[in-house]
This record gives structure tokens, C-alpha cells and sequence, in this order.
């Protein structure tokens, strides 16, 4: 249960430029120590997924990769306007995502979803301060 | 297919090589929502669409699509290019809508990515 390592990143609002870095960095450490590619897509799609809603919906925050003997923790951290209703949110298709992150192909209303169908324990708490995640995947 | 039976059959040009033009292509995912290919397609798949930002080649990158084809002669930008060579993603652009690339690619056995 021990924790290895942790990679983390600062993710910035509103950056398209930049947005998937993070996510292609831990899918690149992830697999330089093998971790199986099943696995490994289900943690990259988990892992840009909420790197993009902290891009698209906050203000900024961090995203990290907590790595373990058994398990993959990602967590995110993203500074507000949080969601008022996660059950909607929760909900395929529901999206308040701008028409201008819906042009890069974005804001389609799965990225909660696609988050929870992909980790095998997924967590979120959310106030008008921030949104919290943790999506865990079990090696 | 081949790459290079692709590329001749769409009359595509190739703007990034991730892949040599012998890798094999079986199966296609065609979509402008990123989130769905996310969502819905398998790896290894041809990903088709007219979205051409570097989000796009993130989106290949976490699926393990090693190519992705850009319809309706939508030419990305140099930083999407260059982000498709760093991440070994072959792109190609063909001036076909995307239902008859689609179309032809289906006629010649490629099947459906899902």
C-alpha cells in the first residue's frame, strides 16, 4: 500500500495549447515501467479527461498520478466554480461547456462519465471553492 | 490496408510519418468529438475527422491510434504537426468529405472501430 511515486502537474485554465501534457507525460512514465496497455489507455482517457475539464471549467489546478504496487491513483485539485449538481453533471450529453471548447471537439457531455466508466473507484467533491477527483485503477 | 493503399486510395497526402506505409490498418473510428472517440473507439484504429487542432493528436496519443486522417482538405496547423511527429502520430489529408472516405474505406474491408 505503500505510496512509489508521485507525478505531478500544474494544469492551467483555459490553455488549449498546452492541455494533454500532463496526461501524455504520465501515460509515457506509466509505461516506461510497464504498466499492461489495457490498463495504461483506460488511465491516459481517465487522466486527460480531467485534465481537460480543469482546462475547459476552472480557474487551474493540479493534477496528480500517485503510482502504487497495486493500483494507479489520479487525482485532480481545480480552484472553482465547482458543480452546482453532480448527478446532472454525471449525466451523458449534459454539458456547460462553452461552443468554443465545443469546436476543438470537446464539451460533448462525457467527460464525467467517460472518467467513472474507466476507473474502477471514482470520487468527486465539488463546492463553489473547487472540484476534487480521484479515479483509481486497480492493476 | 496498408498505409500506402490509403493514402493511394483516398489520394491523401501524408504530412507526418509515425509509421512506415506498410503498417496495417484494420479498423477506422470517424468522429469530430474528441470525447467520443475517447468514450467509444478501440486503439489501434485509423481515426477520421475534420477537427485539426493538436487536441486531436492528444486524443490519438491516449488511444494508441497511430494515424489519423484529416477530411474535407482541413490542413492542421505547423504545431499540430510537429506535435504528431514528437508523438509518432502518421497524419494524412485527403480533400474527400468524410462519408465517402469512410465510404471507400468500407468498400475496400476496413471495418468500424467500437
Amino acid at each position: 500500500m505503500d505510496l512509489l511515486k508521485r507525478l505531478s502537474y500544474h494544469v492551467l485554465s483555459n490553455n488549449f495549447i498546452k492541455a494533454g501534457k500532463g496526461s501524455s507525460d504520465i501515460k509515457s512514465n506509466l509505461k516506461s515501467i510497464g504498466i499492461d496497455s489495457d490498463i495504461l489507455r483506460k488511465i491516459a482517457i481517465v487522466c486527460y479527461e480531467a485534465e481537460m475539464n480543469i482546462v475547459i471549467h476552472s480557474l487551474g489546478g493540479n493534477l496528480h498520478c500517485d503510482i502504487y504496487e497495486e493500483k494507479i491513483v489520479i487525482l485532480t485539485e481545480d480552484i472553482g466554480p465547482g458543480i452546482p449538481d453532480i448527478e446532472l453533471a454525471m449525466t451523458e450529453g449534459f454539458s456547460t461547456a462553452p461552443d468554443s471548447v465545443r469546436e476543438l471537439g470537446f464539451g460533448a457531455g462525457m467527460g464525467l462519465p467517460n472518467m467513472k466508466r474507466y476507473s474502477d473507484i471514482f470520487e468527486i467533491n465539488s463546492s463553489i471553492k473547487g472540484t476534487n477527483i480521484k479515479m483509481t485503477i486497480l492493476l | 490496408m496498408k498505409l500506402k493503399q490509403i493514402k493511394e486510395l483516398l489520394n491523401a497526402e501524408i504530412l507526418a510519418y509515425g509509421c512506415d506505409e506498410e503498417t496495417e490498418f484494420d479498423h477506422v473510428f470517424a468522429s469530430d468529438l474528441m470525447s467520443d472517440v475517447l468514450a467509444y473507439a478501440n486503439n489501434e484504429a485509423l481515426l477520421i475527422t475534420g477537427l485539426n487542432n493538436p487536441q486531436v493528436i492528444r486524443t490519438a496519443e491516449m488511444m494508441d491510434m497511430h494515424a489519423v486522417l484529416f477530411v474535407r482538405g482541413k490542413h492542421p496547423k505547423e504545431d499540430t504537426v510537429e506535435l504528431a511527429k514528437e508523438k509518432f502520430v502518421t497524419l494524412l489529408v485527403t480533400e474527400h468529405i468524410m462519408f465517402e472516405a469512410c465510404g471507400l474505406l468500407f468498400n475496400n474491408g476496413m471495418k468500424g472501430s467500437k
